[in-house]
Parts: structure tokens; C-alpha cells; sequence
């Protein structure tokens, strides 16, 4: 589903991501997890190209993210057709980002709306169903400041959701909670990942990624330092780095 | 340390602390001060003849004053909502990553800000006398349509350019503020679900920068209230210029000065309530609940008077 082939990235002279390599399989569960500055939600960002990268090759469903490919050369593509691609791909960000001045179930209702062009009536039976499945039925009325962290979590799960999307990126989605608050996010990532969602996750939530995940990636200083599956990596890491981190962490 | 486990089930209500509040003798001598300064000044601008505030009371209410109101009211009102709209434009221009769109905003903004706003009136109304004739046709080739500039620019189409043009390149900048005050994150949460930047602007942007944008555009509209009374020089009648020829025709320039002061506070403060209620429509999202309205902690106040 998701190739990255040396992808590099620069930020003025910095290079943050310095070739990055890996493959996420339909309806696998990838999580990355890194020190602060590793570039893993630099890398995150790429994948609908909310951020541009430099070099290397990075591609979504078979299609190059932000470039077309025409014979040798490849052309720059236009917002609109960036707009097409990202469609396809959820995001769920570390500050919620839900637009205040909608209310919970507008929030979830606004892409289909205005990107898709759906009748309201679909839109709005399939948002109250999202709501509902993210155990927020009641609350579509409630403005995100009226909602605590973990339920605007839940409601931008839900907007996410609502465009039908192949893949979704969950950059450090529960890094901004409180601590009691971070289970419900967590369970319906789990059961969104049950249900056979192809996941990409950036985390610090270890018994998540060893639960959830099909596969771990441990990304440091722009490179993929180890990756496998998430329960013999984290018993028995491989590289010097890797152990220095989940020593930290675990 | 020590610390004590409340007991199970003490529901009885502790002793509520009966302190005697900070006293604030300060104040009530500001007060008492503020108070006899007033008096003076009220007893002072009754007394003296200067004010003339029967001829005042005579003169404000006449017709052509009425009509002065009425002309400065709907001037505001059309050149703001001119200002405003093509304000818009320009801010969203100024923040394309397109440089040709950028750069024409820029020098708009440059020349509509950098000249003074009676000279634009000025040529706005005088453009018969700078370009006879406008033509469309092929540029520096032969001519197609002509017309005669003289009768192309009414005076009131006049007053009307050089006021909203002239508040567009102002207001192009608080929009400007407004948009750059938004979160990133909300664009790039609307750009991560599909939204074309000019969707994202409309419906998530814009909505969330008039919090910021309003008390400021508040601020140029009762600005502009009394910045209409310069579409004398094209010329055009309103407000300043009615009370002004009332003045000189009765020598009494200063009290009729004062009259049109009052009428302009008059309005300036109708608009200032209707900025409140503005602001508070689009706090909603912004705030947990909104705090009580004047009308509402009058209300408040009176209700706790009954129950005592």
C-alpha cells in the first residue's frame, strides 16, 4: 500500500530525513516510534504530502505521492490533484486540529460535503454512524471546546473516517492527552485496525504497538534503524540505538 | 506530613468564613472627585452662551440635517461593505504563493494607503479633467468604444470610489492579521481531508479570522462615519457639510460644529452595540460559554433583588 524508497528530506540545510525505506502492506498496522527529532513525523507528513520531499521515491496505492511520472521525467503535480490524493488518506494529528466553530458532528460532515459533493441526508446518517462507533453518538451538538481531549480525539477519528479513506496516519495521536483519557483513543484504534484499516502510526505507546501492530519501525536521526514485528523487537532488540531508546521508554 | 482522610458521608455544610472585605477608601475619594469635576464641567458648557444650545436644539433636527444623517449613514454602510469585500480579495491575493497576484496587491495596497484620501476623491470626481475620453481597443492601436469621461462618473459614484477603494487597501490588511492568526494546524487539517486552499479559506479560515478581524473593523467603520464627511470636496452633501453652510449662513460655526459632534457620537455609539453583539456571534466556538450580556447581568441583578 505504501512504498518508501531512500526518501530524503531537507529542511534549508538540515537534512532530517537522510533515506528512508519501507513498505506498509494492505490492512497491516505500522507503527514508528523514535526519539523526539528523529524525523518520524516529518516522514508521516510526506506520505500525503503535507510535507514535500527532496529525494527518493514515495508512493501510495501504486500512485507517486505529489509527482506524476511520465516516461524519464517527473512533473510536479498541481494542488488540485494533490487535493485528489489526499482523499484517499485519513490523518489524525497530535492537537486534534477540529475546526472550532462547527460543531462535533459538522466537523465530521464538512469533506464529504465539500470535497465529494455527497447529499447532506448520506452524509449525515454516515457521520451520526461514525460518531456512534467512536462512542460519541450523543454529543454530535457539542462544540470541540465544550468536548475533552480524548472525545475531540474520537471526533477527529471520526472526520477522518468520514472520507472512506485507504490508509490513515495517526501522527503521536495520544501524546496530548491525559494520561486517563489515552485508553479510549487507543481502543478505537484498535478496533479500527480490527477492522482492517491499513494504519500507519507514529507513537510512544509501546503496549499499543505491541498489541495492534503488525509491524514495528524504530526511526533515528532520519533512518530506519530496525524494523520487524513488534513483539520480537521490543523483547530483543537488535542494534545498539534501538536498545538505548526502549531502555527509556520501556 | 500529615493529612487527614475526610470521614464517610460528611454531608454537613462547613461554617461559611465571615471576613470583613478589603476596603477601597481610595476609590470612593476617585469617585467623589470625578463626580464634582463633571458637575463643574455640566453646570459650566449649560451656562455659557458660546454653546448656543437652544439654536442647537433648533437646528439639529431640520431637514437638510436629517438628510445629512441619513446620506453620512448609508455612505459608511455602502463604502465599508466596498471595503470589506474587496479587502477580502486583496488579503487572500497578498497571501497567494501565486508572486503575480502578491505583487499586484501589493502596490494596490501601496498607492490606496500611501496617498491621502481627498486627493483620491479628488480624482475621482475630476476625472473628466485629467482623461477627456476612455476608449477600449487595442492598447497604444486604434479605438473601439469611447466614452466621454465627464458623465461617466456621477458625483455619488465618485464619493463612493474614492471612500471604499481607499478603506479596501486598510482593511485588505486587518483581514491580512485575521487569516495569519489562525492556527496552522486547521489548514493543514483541512488540507490533510481534500479541501482546495480556496474551500479551506472560505469555510475554515475566514470564518475563524473575522474573531480577530471584527473589533478592528469596528474600529474603521466608526472611523469612516466621520472620514465621509470629506466627500464634500467632489462635491457631495451630507452630514459636516449641511451643519457647515448652517453655521456659516448664521455665523454660529462653532455651535453647529457641536451639533454635528453629537450626531456623529450619536451614531458612533449605536454601532459600537451592534459591534458587541458581532463580536460575541462569532466568539462562539472560541469560548467555553460566552460571559453575560449588559442586558443580561441587569437582568440578573434585578431577579436577586426580588428573591432577597
Amino acid at each position: 500500500m505504501v512504498k518508501a524508497e531512500q526518501v530524503h528530506k531537507w529542511f534549508g540545510r538540515d537534512e532530517v530525513l537522510k533515506g528512508i525505506d519501507l513498505e506498509v502492506g494492505r490492512r497491516e498496522v505500522m507503527c514508528i516510534v523514535g526519539p523526539s527529532g528523529s524525523g518520524k513525523s516529518t516522514f508521516l507528513r510526506c506520505v500525503n504530502h503535507l510535507e514535500k520531499f527532496d529525494s527518493g521515491r514515495l508512493s501510495v496505492d501504486g500512485e507517486l505521492v505529489g509527482y506524476r511520472q511520465r516516461g524519464d521525467k517527473l512533473y510536479e503535480m498541481r494542488e488540485s490533484e494533490v487535493a485528489r490524493q489526499r482523499r484517499d488518506i485519513g490523518m489524525v494529528f497530535q492537537r486534534f486540529n477540529l475546526f472550532p466553530h462547527k460543531t462535533a458532528l459538522e466537523n465530521v460532515m464538512e469533506a464529504p460535503l465539500q470535497v465529494k459533493r455527497q447529499p447532506k441526508a448520506e452524509v449525515r446518517e454516515r457521520a451520526q454512524a461514525l460518531l456512534d462507533r467512536v462512542g460519541l453518538g450523543g454529543r454530535g451538538d457539542a462544540y470541540p471546546t465544550q468536548l475533552s481531549g480524548g472525545q475531540q480525539q474520537r471526533v477527529a477519528i471520526a472526520r477522518a473516517l468520514c472520507m472512506e479513506p485507504k490508509l490513515m496516519l495517526f501522527d503521536e495521536p495520544t501524546s496530548a492527552l491525559d494520561p486517563e483519557l489515552v485508553g479510549e483513543v487507543l481502543d478505537v484504534m484498535r478496533r479500527l485496525a480490527e477492522s482492517g484499516m491499513t494504519m500507519i502510526v507514529v507513537t510512544h505507546e509501546m503496549g499499543f504497538a505491541r498489541e495492534v501492530g503488525d509491524s514495528l519501525v524504530f526511526i533515528d536521526e532520519g533512518v530506519v534503524v530496525e524494523a520487524g514485528p513488534p513483539r520480537e523487537v521490543l523483547a530483543n532488540p537488535q542494534h545498539k540505538r534501538t536498545q538505548a531508546f526502549l531502555s527509556k521508554v520501556l | 506530613m500529615n493529612a487527614t482522610v475526610a470521614p464517610p458521608g460528611s454531608t454537613q455544610r462547613p461554617e461559611q468564613i465571615k471576613a470583613i472585605p478589603v476596603r477601597h477608601p481610595g476609590r470612593w475619594v476617585a469617585i467623589f472627585v470625578i463626580f464634582v469635576v463633571l458637575a463643574m464641567f455640566a453646570h459650566s458648557v449649560f451656562t455659557n452662551e458660546n454653546w448656543q444650545w437652544q439654536f442647537q436644539w433648533q437646528n439639529a433636527f431640520q431637514p437638510p440635517v436629517l438628510h445629512g444623517v441619513w446620506t453620512t449613514l448609508w455612505l459608511t454602510v455602502v463604502s465599508m461593505v466596498i471595503g470589506v469585500l474587496l479587502g477580502v480579495v486583496l488579503a487572500i491575493m497578498r497571501l497567494s504563493p501565486n508572486p503575480v497576484l502578491s505583487s499586484s496587491a501589493w502596490v494596490y495596497i501601496w498607492i490606496f494607503r500611501g496617498t491621502p484620501v481627498l486627493v483620491q476623491l479628488v480624482i475621482w470626481a475630476n476625472l473628466g479633467s485629467l482623461y477627456r475620453q476612455i476608449s477600449l481597443g487595442v492598447p497604444f492601436g486604434p479605438e473601439w468604444f469611447t466614452f466621454d469621461t465627464r458623465n461617466l462618473v456621477p458625483n455619488v459614484v465618485a464619493a463612493l470610489l474614492g471612500l471604499g477603494l481607499n478603506e479596501a487597501a486598510y482593511m485588505s490588511e486587518i483581514i491580512r492579521a485575521g487569516i495569519l492568526s489562525v492556527d496552522e494546524g486547521q489548514g493543514e487539517a483541512a488540507a490533510a481531508l481534500g479541501l482546495s486552499r480556496m474551500q479551506t479559506m472560505r469555510r475554515i479560515v475566514l470564518p475563524q479570522a473575522m474573531r480577530v478581524v471584527v473589533p478592528p473593523t469596528g474600529n474603521e467603520t466608526i472611523s469612516m462615519l466621520k472620514t465621509t464627511s470629506l466627500v464634500s470636496a467632489v462635491p457631495y452633501s451630507e452630514l459636516f457639510f449641511q451643519t457647515e453652510s448652517i453655521g456659516n449662513r448664521t455665523f454660529q460655526v462653532f455651535p453647529m460644529l457641536i451639533t454635528a459632534s453629537l450626531w456623529y457620537l450619536a451614531m458612533t455609539s449605536v454601532l459600537m452595540v451592534c459591534q458587541y453583539y458581532i463580536e460575541r456571534y462569532y466568539a462562539r466556538g472560541s469560548v467555553r460559554t460566552l460571559p453575560p450580556t449588559p442586558i443580561q447581568r441587569l437582568r440578573m441583578r434585578l431577579t436577586r433583588a426580588d428573591l432577597r
